[in-house]
């Protein structure tokens, strides 16, 4: 039996993901390398940032009447966040932020288009829009980690250095905690665990397309998914928050 | 006005008899009112000053994506966090149409960002503001946006067949811009005390920078004889100035804003608003260097194109390679290196 609670609670973990990486995204505005790297990024930001506010509409209205995509953005603190650890880690240089995306574009496509099967309707028709969207960040950051792996020497330090950092947040996108379990029985939600073997394919392929080496290392922190971060998301919500909760009840 | 005090090189107008038959039958085609484009014959000191005006254009789209992107990742809601992200993505798309159309007259895109970032090139003084609460967002999209506007409208007419058809577009944009800025101060105007009181204080800050945007007054204006007369500039400042203030007080009063000129008031006999003096010692000042932010706007500028040239190069050399294997008869790219 899944309870409406249950159901808020995947939906935020799929909301808080698109929230905290277009907050870091917008990190870059104005600060790209090139004019045309500001636009895509703000592109892929607005993306996820518009299907985040969808997943958390969705969770609001299960919530209740005073709920709205903004208290759960803005009014929760850091340990009730949802999002997986990856997310939120700092945007670094442009190999750092570009690897990141590379490992969540995959991931997301891959479960978004589990999600556009899943019987919420709701759920599976966000899930249809947003596949769509996803799949050209993902062939875009794919792109940058050949582009940068295959550059110049030191390009190539740069990314391989940051596709090793960022390893070990890789590992909670395909483990499935009670919650999912109950989830994947009622047909709701995907099965993290069946996407490691093609994620793991497509970012293979990729790496060795830009001359990369798949990191070796097994150890793999997690916990975001069940709201026990990194140091770095109090900082992400201080700035984001800080208007609702410096005046509160306004509308703006 | 993005572009402010563009030099032309000249101080006063040459009449015909001071042309060469091919500057006679330029400027009959310009009064004729016959679009110059790129392949055309065209006067140096024409193709200098709008690659002047251009470039200064589009460095203030791109210096401009500054003041406002610093509150994206604050802005109050995800509705108008998704806008302003917009916004500011719009303004960076207007800096690439401006930067082609200056490309059509020969200049590079490199070679006017090292210019930039090297403080050799200008930006609308307007950038040297800071953003310090989020009804600047609403003040900037309102009367920033709303002052270029004035200024961008007839420049879709002007003499450049490239610099006009790259403001049609961007024109289209920025009404849009205005308005979410006018839809932010009213929010504000309607809301709490504190909110209606930081509307208030950022009308206050903005509003004579925002006056200054069209530039000198006429009568301290040296180039403006030259530009009108090569249509790259329609109006003259100060009639672009009373256009934005006639059109700007009554959107104030619907506020309930009060805007922070004392001599403000209603001719009757001109039908215009008169407005007390402007303080042009303070925008000379901007203009030099001496604005609240120009150090910072600019460091930030040169940060973020130092910071990318490894990116850069990194993708030029990739590139290369790629081409070279395609077509393995170019001659192989010097600057690229094995990883």
């Amino acid at each position: 039996m899944v309870e409406p609670s249950m159901l808020q609670e995947y939906l935020l973990r799929l909301g808080d993901n698109g929230l905290i990486l277009a907050q870091r995204l917008a990190e870059w505005s104005g600060k790209a390398p090139a004019l045309e790297e500001d636009m895509a990024l703000a592109n892929v930001a607005l993306d996820l940032l518009g299907q985040a506010r969808l997943w958390l509409a969705y969770a609001a209205e299960i919530e209740g009447p005073d709920a709205s995509e903004d208290t759960l953005a803005y009014l929760r603190d850091a340990p009730a966040f949802r999002n997986l650890l990856l997310v939120e880690q700092a945007n670094g240089n442009y190999a750092e932020t570009m690897a990141r995306q590379f490992y969540f574009d995959v991931w997301h496509k891959l479960l978004l288009s589990g999600l556009a099967r899943s019987h919420d309707e709701r759920i599976a028709g966000i899930a249809a829009k947003a596949v769509k969207e996803v799949a050209y960040h993902g062939e875009r950051s794919a792109g940058w980690v050949i582009r940068l792996g295959a550059g110049t020497a030191l390009s190539h330090q740069r990314m391989q250095a940051a596709i090793d950092d960022l390893w070990p947040y890789t590992g909670e996108m395909f483990t499935a905690d009670a919650l999912d379990q109950a989830l994947i029985a009622a047909g709701i939600a995907c099965d993290p665990a069946a996407l490691h073997a093609p994620w793991l394919e497509k970012v293979g392929a990729t790496l060795d397309a830009a001359g990369l080496t798949l990191p070796a290392a097994k150890w793999m922190q997690s916990g975001g998914k069940q709201g026990r971060h990194s140091e770095r998301l109090g900082y992400i919500l201080a700035e984001m928050q800080f208007l609702p909760r410096a005046y509160p009840g306004a509308a703006w | 006005m993005y572009a402010q005090l563009v030099d032309t090189g000249e101080t006063r107008v040459r009449g015909a008899e001071e042309m060469s038959a091919e500057e006679q039958a330029f400027q009959s085609r310009l009064d004729a009112g016959v679009k110059i484009e790129p392949r055309d014959w065209m006067p140096d000191p024409y193709r200098r000053t709008l690659v002047r005006q251009i470039s200064q254009h589009a460095h203030s789209e791109v210096v401009g994506m500054l003041p406002e992107g610093n509150w994206i990742t604050r802005a109050p809601s995800l509705k108008r966090k998704a806008i302003l992200l917009a916004k500011v993505q719009d303004e960076g798309g207007h800096g690439m149409y401006l930067y082609s159309a200056a490309e059509t007259l020969g200049a590079s895109r490199d070679q006017m960002l090292d210019d930039l970032v090297a403080g050799r090139a200008k930006y609308s003084s307007i950038f040297n503001y800071p953003t310090l609460t989020w009804a600047d967002i609403g003040a900037i999209g309102w009367l920033v946006d709303g002052a270029a506007i004035i200024n961008q409208i007839p420049l879709c007419r002007c003499s450049y067949g490239p610099y006009a058809r790259a403001m049609v577009r961007i024109c289209k944009e920025e009404s849009f811009h205005q308005r979410q800025g006018y839809d932010i101060m009213l929010a504000l105007a309607r809301g709490t005390a504190a909110q209606k009181a930081m509307a208030q204080d950022a009308l206050n800050r903005w509003w004579w920078p925002a006056v200054m945007m069209h530039g000198p007054s006429d009568e301290a204006s040296v180039h403006s004889a030259q530009s009108m007369q090569w249509k790259i500039k329609i109006h003259s400042n100060d009639e672009l100035r009373q256009k934005f203030i006639d059109q700007t007080v009554p959107q104030a009063d619907f506020l309930g804003l009060t805007v922070p000129d004392p001599a403000l008031k209603w001719n009757e006999a001109r039908g215009h608003y008169d407005i007390g003096p402007i303080d042009w010692d303070e925008f000379y000042a901007v203009i030099k260097g001496n604005g609240p932010c120009n150090r910072d706007r600019l460091k930030t500028r040169a940060q973020a194109w130092a910071d990318g040239a490894w990116v850069r190069e990194a993708a030029a050399a990739h590139a290369a390679r790629t081409a070279q294997a395609a077509q393995p008869d170019l001659p192989q790219p010097s600057a690229t290196q094995e990883p």
